[in-house]
C-alpha cells in the first residue's frame, strides 16, 4: 500500500470516528464521556492524512530539487532487523482492515445491543456494598425509575422503598426462559463489548404479542415475586403490570 | 498488486541523504493499477453494494457481532491514536540521551522503574503497545520497555479508580490488583534480562524520512496508525467473536471448583479483550466466582488478550509474541492467585 492509499483509508476512518462522534452513533457503542476524546482523536487522523497527502503531493513535484532537511530523525536501529536495508519492505498491509471500521461505521452502523445480546448473558444485578442505603423514591405519580434501580431496591432493599408507588419502567422486551416477555436494558460501563443486561420480568398485563427489542414503557407496582436468571442463577424481580405502550427508543438506549 | 508497490514504496524505503530518490517516471503507456485505484474500486463496489450488504448482517447474532465488533474499535481509538501520538514524539522529538539519563543506568533496577512509570500514563492496553515499540527503538532496554508495556494498562490511575467503583466496600481488590500487576510486569522484564533474546524482537522497519521534523512525525503516526490500527481491527474481530460465540452459561458449571474457576477466568480474560478500564465491572458481574478468580481475571487481561495478541505480533513480530505471550499469561495467573490467596 503506498502513502496516498493509507492517506485515504486514515481520513476515512478519522471521518468515520467524526461522523459517529458528531452525531448521535457513537452513544450506540461508548458511553457519552468518551465523545470528546473520539472527536479529538477523528480531527488528529484527518489532520494526518492531509498533511501526510500534502507531503506527498509536494515532494512529487519538489521532484530532486526538495531539500535534504536537517537529518531529519536518527536512523532507526532494529534489533535483529535485517529488512532494514534490504528491498523487502513491508508498508503495513494488514492497515488495510482499517476499511471494516469504516464500512461498519458509515455503511452498516450496528444498532445498540438489544434482545439477542440479553439473551446471552445473565442479570447485572450484583450484591451491593454494605453501606448502600435507598433513599426514598423521588415525588411523582407514576414516578420514573431505572431497571437497576428498581431490581436493586425489588431484591436487596425488600421492596420497601416502593411499596404503595406507582411506578413507570422503560426498557425493550426480550423473551424469558419460560417465553414469556420480560423487560430488559443493557447496562454499559465503558462499551458495548462489556454490555450486560438488567431483567426485570413482568406479571399482570403483560405485552404478550409484542416482538422482541420493541420498544415498551410500562406503568405498575412493586410485587415480592421473584424468579432466577438461568443464565447466573441471579434474581430477577417481577413488575406487576398496569398498563403498557410502546415508546420510541430513547437517545441513550444503555443504562 | 506487488509489483506497483514496489515502485511506490521504494521511495520510502529509500535511506535519507542529499540525493531523494527521484519521484517514479510518468507512466509512458497504460497507467499502473495500484493501491489507490485498488482503494477506489473497493470504495465503489461498498457504496453499490451498501444494501445488500447491510441486508446481510440483519440476523440478530451478526447484528450483535457487529455492534461488538464496531464498538469495541470505537472504543479503543482515542487510546491507539493517544498511543500512536506519543510514540511518534517519543520518536521523533526526545533525543536518545533523555532515556539513558530518565532511568536507571542498571538494565535490572530499569526494569520496576519503567513499571512505575506506567502509573502515571493513563490509558488502555492499545496505547501502550505502540509506546513501547518506540521507546525499545529509542534504545532503552527491552526488558524495561516491556515493563512498562505490562504495567501501564493494568495499574494506571483510572483504572484502580474503576476497579474501586467496580468492588464498592472492598478496598483490598485495588490494592490487590496494584500490587499482582506490578509484581508480574517487573518479573516478566527480569525474565527477559535473564533469557530474553534482541533477536525475537523485530520491530517493523519505519520509513526512513527526509524532511522536516514535522515530516518525520506525521510519517511516524501514519505508520503506527496503519499497522498497530489494522491489528488492533483484527483482535477487535476475534474478541466480537468470542463474545457473541461463548454463551455465559457455560461459565456457571466451572464457578464451584477454585482452581477450575481460575483458569476459566484467565481465558475468559484473554478471550474477551475488555479494555483494562472496563474490566472491573464484568468481573464485578461475575459474582458467581471467587474474588481470587475474578482478581486473576483483572490481572491478565491487561496484559495477555487477543486485541494485544495480535497487536504485540504486529509490533514486536511473532517470534516473540508466541513466546512472551504464554510466558506473561502463566506469570499473571500464578501471582495473581499467589496475591489473591494472601490479601482476598
Amino acid at each position: 500500500m503506498n502513502r496516498q492509499a493509507q492517506a485515504v483509508i486514515m481520513l476515512l476512518f478519522g471521518g468515520a470516528i467524526l461522523k459517529a462522534s458528531l452525531s448521535e452513533l457513537y452513544l450506540r457503542y461508548v458511553k457519552e464521556g468518551l465523545r470528546p476524546f473520539l472527536i479529538g482523536a477523528g480531527v488528529l487522523l484527518v489532520a494526518a492524512a492531509v498533511l501526510t497527502l500534502w507531503y506527498d503531493l509536494r515532494g512529487r513535484t519538489a521532484g530532486p530539487d526538495r531539500p535534504a532537511g536537517p537529518g531529519g530523525p536518527d536512523e532507526d536501529t532494529t534489533p535483529g532487523g535485517h529488512d532494514e536495508h534490504g528491498g523487502h519492505h513491508h508498508e503495513p498491509r494488514v492497515g488495510w482492515l482499517l476499511l471494516l471500521p469504516v464500512l461498519g461505521l458509515l455503511l452498516v452502523a450496528p444498532p445498540a445491543l438489544g434482545s439477542d445480546a440479553a439473551g446471552q448473558a445473565g442479570t447485572v444485578l450484583t450484591a451491593p456494598g454494605a453501606d448502600s442505603d435507598y433513599p426514598t423514591l423521588p415525588a411523582g405519580d407514576p414516578v420514573d425509575l431505572g431497571l437497576l434501580d428498581y431490581a436493586s431496591r425489588a431484591v436487596f432493599d425488600g421492596g420497601r422503598s416502593l411499596t404503595g408507588r406507582t411506578l413507570r419502567l422503560t426498557g425493550f422486551v426480550t423473551p424469558g426462559p419460560d417465553g414469556q416477555p420480560m423487560l430488559a436494558r443493557m447496562v454499559m460501563s465503558c462499551c458495548a463489548a462489556d454490555g450486560r443486561p438488567i431483567k426485570v420480568a413482568l406479571s399482570g398485563d403483560v405485552p404478550a404479542a409484542v416482538p422482541a427489542d420493541t420498544w415498551i414503557q410500562v406503568v405498575g407496582g412493586w410485587t415480592a415475586r421473584t424468579a432466577r436468571d438461568p443464565v447466573n442463577q441471579a434474581e430477577v424481580p417481577y413488575l406487576e403490570v398496569r398498563s403498557w405502550q410502546e415508546v420510541t427508543p430513547p437517545k441513550q438506549q444503555y443504562e | 498488486m506487488t509489483a506497483p508497490e514496489d515502485v511506490t514504496d521504494r521511495r520510502e524505503s529509500a535511506p535519507a541523504g542529499p540525493e531523494p530518490a527521484a519521484p517514479p517516471p510518468a507512466p509512458a503507456g497504460g497507467r499502473r493499477f495500484g493501491s489507490v485505484e485498488l482503494l477506489a474500486v473497493l470504495l465503489v463496489l461498498l457504496v453499490i453494494l451498501r444494501n445488500p450488504l447491510a441486508a446481510l448482517v440483519s440476523a440478530p447474532r451478526l447484528q450483535t457481532w457487529t455492534t461488538v465488533f464496531v464498538s469495541v474499535l470505537v472504543q479503543a481509538v482515542p487510546f491507539l491514536v493517544f498511543g500512536v501520538v506519543l510514540s511518534a514524539v517519543i520518536a521523533v522529538f526526545v533525543p536518545r540521551s533523555f532515556w539513558a539519563r530518565a532511568l536507571p543506568r542498571h538494565p535490572a533496577l530499569a526494569v520496576p522503574a519503567a513499571g512505575l512509570a506506567g502509573v502515571v500514563l493513563p490509558g488502555c492496553e492499545c496505547g501502550s503497545v505502540p509506546i513501547a515499540g518506540s521507546l525499545i527503538r529509542r534504545g532503552v532496554t527491552p526488558a524495561a520497555a516491556l515493563a512498562f508495556l505490562l504495567a501501564a494498562p493494568a495499574i494506571n490511575p483510572i483504572v484502580l479508580t474503576a476497579t474501586a467503583v467496580a468492588f464498592p466496600g472492598r478496598p483490598e481488590m485495588v490494592v490487590a490488583r496494584g500490587v499482582a500487576s506490578l509484581a508480574v510486569a517487573v518479573a516478566m522484564g527480569w525474565l527477559w534480562l535473564r533469557l530474553g533474546r534482541s533477536e525475537w524482537i523485530k520491530l517493523p522497519a519505519r520509513p526512513a524520512e527526509d524532511g522536516s521534523r514535522l515530516q518525520a512525525f506525521v510519517a511516524a503516526c501514519r505508520h503506527d496508525v496503519m499497522h498497530a490500527g489494522g491489528f488492533l481491527v483484527l483482535g477487535a474481530a476475534a474478541a466480537a467473536t468470542i463474545n457473541v460465540v461463548v454463551p455465559e452459561s457455560w461459565l456457571q458449571t466451572l464457578a464451584d471448583n477454585e482452581v477450575l474457576s481460575i483458569i476459566a477466568l484467565a481465558v475468559l480474560a484473554v478471550l474477551l479483550s475488555i479494555c483494562s478500564e472496563a474490566d472491573a465491572f464484568v468481573a464485578a458481574s461475575l459474582s458467581q466466582f471467587s474474588l481470587t478468580s475474578r482478581l486473576v481475571f483483572l490481572v491478565v487481561g491487561p496484559m495477555v488478550d487477543l486485541k494485544l495478541i495480535a497487536m504485540q505480533a504486529g509490533v514486536f513480530g511473532r517470534r516473540f509474541t508466541v513466546r512472551f505471550a504464554p510466558a506473561t499469561f502463566v506469570a499473571a495467573v500464578l501471582v495473581g492467585a499467589g496475591v489473591g490467596a494472601v490479601l482476598l
